[in-house]
């Protein structure tokens, strides 16, 4: 099945039971899937009249304590992360995709990764953050679909699943399991604006006006970040057992490094790579240890470099990092990686 | 039998309001609209089956004030939150509380969406014609020759554009069952707006569509006049460019008594000059 389907269909079988979408290329696929399959489980579908209602839409369902997804892609998330700030200040769950494609501005509908420091930078104002997770094949996005609602309800914070272009369009089989979640058997929602029945009335809302109260609410927040830190992280490293070089990448690009690291080590060069998979909260304890052993990293992006600052500060000087990216939709090809892996070993003998 | 009690309640605070001090300003009608929601809240015993939407601007406090499930949106996004909640338990009734920048400028995609779509939610439309909240700003509906904020000299048509009539253009719609502009600057308007929110109530629990009742309210503050004459000046000033009247009315809701009162011809003539008489 397409990327584009098997989010919507890990969706539906995770139990989210509200859609909002507006139209954007690449990522149509998902609501015309949600379109047809929403109904046959009883669940809501809506095209909303733009990307800024669709968030709206899915604000007021995560505020009745139903499990909603919104899709979009580049310019549609920018349009987005208003609603993304309110809805991380009320504490609600959601899960929102970015089919990230080439930008900035109308840029293309392309691959691309120039999206990271929106997602995991926090996207709309204040001091919040989003949690992101980036798969690299149909297969795992099904998977982290499904994870990104739990994670949602157990921190109440949004969740952003980051694909791209490439991802969404690719067709791969996919093992699906057959456990489904009943929306009805999960856990209730005793913050959820359900009619004030036999309780006092509940408020969502991220409106605080005395700053102490808005900092009380923002460390709360921190702490789940926090917490998130310890338990939520997720990777995957390939080769990296002997490595003496190694390469950070996630998605795509990670896919595209798989390939120039097998043809690099048939040439005897030890490099393995390690995969980020959630982007926030990111394996900089992983990466941390990575540095102490390996003689450089080189990052590896469908960008001109966002990923790599993250990498540097949990690198900290221990190796040198360097970059290889390619940016605007162009996907960044085997060869290239292979030179990029030659020149790290070319500086190391310098 | 037992004695007649010597003492019988016969006003008092109505249950969907809670009881806290408001922040509105003084002779502000935010008030009184607050109150015939409630009224209306408790007479169809909505409290604990409601969720209320809150605007930003004035009404931003509103999740305070009132007693059912509240929520505050951002600026213009009432009918989209309201939408989603209606779409995921169409058991609840749902109601939106906006001002006309909120409502008007940069929510009017959402507006007008919500209902084309015949979106079952109602929506208490306060128009004052000004940003209170902010300053005293232009708003959407801020009259020509106005003076504002940001139209110092008054608002010029040719280069800070026309006021919009809310009701008038989502009237060409197919979505709304209940379309109506009231005001409340005398007790016999007040009655003539709990009917109309009464109206809109009963078009969402009858499952008729949108409903939208549109308040010409006061802003006395940014207005910069004692409430008295800002009351007159909603008379004279907003209602002949905003006609007092119902635009939709969907055929359930056609009562013999909603006839009756549109056949008693353009509401309280006396009350404008008894208004004026009261002023010093």
């Amino acid at each position: 099945m397409r990327g584009n389907e098997a989010i919507p269909q890990a969706a539906i079988d995770a139990g989210c039971r509200a859609f909002f979408g507006y139209p954007i290329t690449p990522q149509n696929q998902i609501p015309d899937y949600m379109a047809a399959h929403m109904p046959e489980v009883g669940g809501v579908f809506l095209q909303a009249e733009s990307e800024i209602s669709a968030i709206n839409m899915v604000y007021g369902a995560a505020a009745a304590g139903v499990r909603v997804m919104t899709a979009s892609s580049s310019p549609g998330i920018s349009l987005k992360q208003e609603g993304i700030s309110y809805i991380a200040e009320s504490e609600l769950p959601c899960v929102i995709v970015n089919i990230v494609r080439g930008g900035s501005g109308l840029g293309n509908i392309a691959p691309s990764q120039c999206d990271y420091f929106q997602a995991v930078k926090g996207g709309g104002h204040g001091d919040y953050r989003t949690f992101v997770l980036a798969g690299w094949s149909v297969q795992e996005l099904y998977d982290l679909t499904r994870a990104a609602f739990a994670l949602a309800d157990r921190y109440r914070n949004p969740v952003l699943l980051l694909a791209d272009a490439l991802l969404g369009q690719m067709m791969e089989p996919v093992v699906i399991p057959h456990e489904v979640v009943d929306p009805t058997a999960l856990p209730l929602k005793p913050w959820a604006t359900t009619g004030a029945k036999g309780r006092r009335h509940n408020i969502i809302n991220s409106l605080h006006i005395y700053p102490p109260d808005l900092e009380q609410s923002n460390l709360r927040l921190l702490a789940r970040y926090q917490e998130a830190a310890e338990c939520e992280v997720r990777f995957s490293t390939e080769n990296l057992e002997d490595a003496e070089y190694a390469i950070v990448a996630y998605g795509t690009a990670a896919r595209v490094v798989v390939t120039a690291i097998q043809q690099a080590r048939a040439e005897g060069i030890p490099v393995g790579l390690l995969r980020p998979i959630s982007l926030f909260p990111f394996p900089s304890s992983r990466i941390s240890s990575l540095a102490e052993k390996v003689k450089a990293i080189l990052v590896v992006e469908l960008s001109l470099g966002q990923m790599v600052e993250d990498v540097r500060l949990a690198v900290e000087g221990r190796c040198p990092v360097h970059f290889l990216g390619r940016s605007g939709g162009v996907v960044v090809t085997p060869p290239e990686v292979l030179e990029a892996i030659k020149a790290l070993v070319e500086r190391r003998r310098e | 039998m037992e004695p007649a009690p010597r003492e019988r309640v016969i006003f008092e605070r109505p249950k969907a309001l809670e009881p806290v001090r408001m922040h509105y300003c003084p002779g502000c009608t935010h008030g009184i609209v607050h109150r015939l929601v409630a009224e209306l809240l408790d007479e169809f015993d909505l409290v604990d089956s409601a969720v209320g939407i809150a605007p930003v601007g004035c009404g931003v406090f509103a999740y305070d004030y009132f007693a059912c499930d509240m929520i505050e949106a951002a600026h213009g996004r009432a009918p989209a939150v309201a939408t989603g909640l209606k779409r995921v338990r169409p058991d609840l009734f749902i109601f939106a509380y906006q001002g006309d920048g909120d409502l008007a400028s940069i929510g009017m995609a959402e507006t007008i969406h919500a209902a084309a779509r015949g979106e079952n939610i109602t929506i208490v439309f306060i128009n004052n014609a000004v940003y209170g909240m902010t300053g005293g700003q232009m708003a959407p509906t801020t009259l020509p020759g106005q003076v504002t904020t940001t139209t110092p000299l008054g608002r010029d048509p040719k280069l800070a554009g026309n006021p919009i009539r809310v009701c008038e253009l989502l009237s060409v719609l197919e979505g709304p069952a209940y379309i109506s502009r009231v005001t409340v600057t005398s007790p016999r308007r007040v009655r003539a707006a709990k009917r109309a929110v009464r109206a809109a109530f009963q078009a969402q629990l009858q499952g008729l569509g949108f409903s939208l009742v549109e308040v010409l309210s006061n802003c006395p503050t940014r207005w910069g006049m004692p409430p008295d004459k800002s009351l007159v000046w909603i008379e004279q000033n907003m209602v002949p460019y905003y006609p007092i009247k119902e635009f939709v009315v969907a055929e359930p809701l056609r009562r013999p008594a909603s006839r009756e009162e549109k056949s008693a011809g353009p509401p309280p003539r006396g009350r404008e000059s008894s208004l004026r008489e009261a002023l010093p």
